[in-house]
């Protein structure tokens, strides 16, 4: 089990004829993602690494013969809400926005819109979502073979705001013999389509998952959020938290963005320190270091370190 | 972007919303028209970015046109906070019978506009909010729809129970000021205060807006018909030339994306790091081990060698600065090799030697096995993975005070 994707998840790729979304397509291609269609006004009939081109995401539904169940999105900012709405609008239920530097109104709305219609937004200015071994959606992890040298099933959710960070964080997970369930990069801008909390539910749901990790950043209110959706639920699942930019606490750092959009502290909640506590009188513990998080896991898990 | 007074004043002006009879001015002889144009009493303000105006002595207030003039004369040669003031903004001394406060921001965690409102203006609204939660009306905006008259309505009358003409006129005001919130891509849209005047008429006396970076482009052509440049830089403050040339470096090639950033730092280890998410988890790492960072800075998206070398060299030609640390986490798409001749070089053409100023380099991920091989070649030992970020932080750490 997993979450979100599957053996058998099909997508298409929105802007696949851009350079990166050339790569990316190649990269979850090599990986074994079933990636059954692109689209770039103007460019039907088109291939990229053996994956049709598309001018409407009506013809690559059409020419797949049933719904396709996903959508990355790499087309330029002014473009993207169109993309997207174009993508809900034909029955497509999760959509990857890659894209940065959208302006939060049009972020909103796609997102509203999604949620009327049943789906679901990861992004933007992310890079996707891994089950290892299993489908990789986006440009997360990079190339197959990269992907997975850091990625290996397991029994960890990953959730991070920054995609490097999903990465290394993984990395680390699998080093351990931990192993990740399903990484999501949930993108680092002020609001995004899926936050923690709106992601945990289905982590719940999973079997395999039996811990999570997170890597969060100043800025938002998305852990009090989680800490919220954890007291009401009763979760089963540990939580072990880190938190980069803590330096953005200092004084002379204030109403500065370092990172992503997302990361400007607006607000005493906003700051790293006022998150760091809030974590942890949760009961969610909040390690100093990156190598820590395995240690952190098992303590929870109840294994050997 | 942040706007002055005098801007969120046209702002506010061309979304219907009421605001005093007021002027911009550049020069004495423009505030002396201003306030003869205005009539009676003025007060007359400094234009800057920056808050504390009236404790610097940027608002004066003046009973005559000559008065107006001298008192401009005066504010137009007064920095404040290290800003000269792009003019001053000439307002009638209102006769206000109530202040009022209007705002509409984003909700982050609700994904929507917000709508504010109280009948308690003129003060911190997070005091009231604090101190008299039955004065302050709240409503959140559907991002589909049009702005709903209603919703704006309910906020007013939740506001210390507002109602009669005092609903029925803030009502439209608090209604416009959500359409401009959407309109502009404003991150706040705040009029504090909104007054009622002596004759129950409802004027903006003072308004805040910050719209939002990403949404600057679009807006340019609307803004420009207000008379709203927006090319000057409107920082909290003034860009230092390193931050200056590592922009003027990143904009000159489209190919991947450097930034930096020196407003307050000051240390001897210059930090060639990235990407978003490692830059912030590598400078807490350096800082939390006893470093002292020259700067912060972000390598993203696969820059070019020559992008990588101004970078690198950028942070070697700061001021006190003895030693780099070359760190990163995983990458995918930025080459590893890439950066490892980029650092090599600016190392070179500074006439250092490469193996003596990199501490460490820590980029683990696409292209590891070449980048190690140039690497190799000048004596710099490469870290892969199984060297933890928080551990080549602090093995840079230990470079560079042991070279102090």
């Amino acid at each position: 089990m997993s979450i979100l994707l599957g053996e058998d998840f099909t997508f298409i790729v929105q802007g696949i004829t851009g350079r990166e979304a050339v790569n990316l397509t190649k990269e979850c291609l090599d990986y074994g993602s079933k990636v059954v269609g692109g689209v770039t006004p103007g460019r039907k009939g088109r291939e990229v690494h053996g994956v049709p081109v598309f001018d409407t995401v009506a013809q690559a539904v059409d020419n797949h013969g049933s719904e396709i169940d996903g959508s990355v999105v790499t087309v330029p900012p002014a473009f993207t809400k169109d993309a997207v709405i174009e993508s809900i609008e034909n029955g497509i239920k999760l959509i990857v926005v890659v894209t940065e530097r959208i302006p939060r109104r049009d972020v909103a709305e796609m997102v509203e819109l999604a949620n009327l219609r049943g789906a679901r937004i990861i992004g933007p200015n992310c890079l996707g979502l891994i089950v290892p071994g299993v489908c990789k959606m986006g440009g997360i992890g990079g190339p197959a073979s990269d992907a997975a040298k850091a990625y290996e099933r397991g029994r960890i959710g990953v959730m991070s705001r920054s995609g490097g960070m999903t990465t290394e964080i993984s990395s680390t997970l699998t080093a351990a013999g931990l192993g990740v369930s399903t990484a999501i990069s949930i993108g680092g801008d002020a609001i995004i389509g899926s936050t923690y909390a709106e992601l945990m539910p289905l982590y719940e749901e999973d079997e395999e998952t039996e811990a999570i990790v997170i890597y969060t950043e100043p800025g938002g209110r998305m852990e009090a959020e989680l800490v919220d959706w954890r007291e009401q639920s009763g979760s089963r699942l540990p939580i072990v938290a880190f938190m980069a930019g803590k330096f953005m606490d200092e004084e002379e750092m204030k109403g500065m963005s370092f990172g992503h959009a997302g990361t400007i502290v607006e607000g005493a909640e906003d700051s790293a320190t006022e998150k760091i506590k809030r974590l942890e009188d949760a009961g969610i513990p909040v390690v100093e270091r990156i190598d820590e998080i395995p240690g952190a896991v098992k303590e929870k898990l109840g294994v050997a370190a | 972007m942040r706007f002055y007074e005098y801007e969120s004043r046209r702002i506010v002006e061309s979304a219907g919303i009421p605001v005093t009879e007021y002027g911009f001015c550049r020069t004495a002889d423009e505030a002396r028209a201003a306030a003869e144009r205005i009539g009676g009493p003025t007060v007359i303000k400094s234009q800057v970015l920056t808050g504390g105006r009236m404790k610097a002595g940027g608002v004066k207030f003046a009973d005559s046109p000559e008065e107006a003039a001298s008192h401009a004369e005066e504010i137009l040669q007064l920095e404040i906070s290290g800003h000269m003031p792009v003019g001053v903004l000439v307002d009638p001394k209102a006769e206000v019978e109530q202040e009022y406060y209007a705002a509409v921001l984003w909700d982050g965690r609700a994904k929507r506009p917000m709508m504010l409102f109280s009948d308690m203006g003129g003060i911190d609204i997070e005091e009231v909010a604090e101190q008299h939660p039955d004065h302050v009306g709240r409503g959140h905006l559907s991002n589909l729809h049009p702005v709903p008259d209603f919703r704006a309505k309910e906020v007013v009358a939740a506001a210390g129970g507002l109602t009669g003409r005092e609903l029925t006129r803030a009502t439209p005001i608090l209604a416009r000021l959500a359409q401009l919130q959407r309109d502009y891509d404003m991150t706040l849209a705040e009029i504090n205060p909104l007054a009622r005047l002596s004759d129950g008429s409802f004027v903006a006396l003072d308004a805040h807006m910050e719209m939002e970076d990403e949404a600057v482009p679009r807006q340019t052509k609307k803004l420009a018909k207000l008379e709203i440049e927006v090319d000057e830089p409107r920082e909290l403050y003034e860009p230092s030339d390193f931050e200056r040339n590592v922009k003027a470096i990143d904009e000159a090639d489209h190919r991947g994306v450097i930034q930096g950033k020196d407003h307050g730092f000051d240390g001897n280890l210059g930090l060639v790091i990235g990407a978003g998410g490692g830059s912030l988890t590598l400078t807490d790492a350096v800082r939390s081990q006893g470093g002292r960072p020259a700067n912060y800075a972000e390598i993203g998206g696969n820059p070019s060698v020559a992008k990588a070398k101004g970078l690198a060299m950028e942070v070697l030609k700061k001021e006190g600065v003895e030693k780099i640390a070359v760190m990163m986490s995983i990458v995918s798409n930025t080459r590893v090799d890439i950066v490892a001749r980029g650092v090599i070089k600016a190392c070179l053409a500074l006439g250092k030697d490469p193996a003596e100023t990199i501490t460490v380099f820590r980029i683990p991920g696409a292209w590891e096995e070449e980048g190690a091989k140039i690497l190799g070649k000048y004596g710099i030992e490469f870290k892969d993975r199984s060297t933890s970020m928080w551990e080549a932080a602090g093995e840079a750490v230990q470079k560079v005070q042991g070279a102090g």
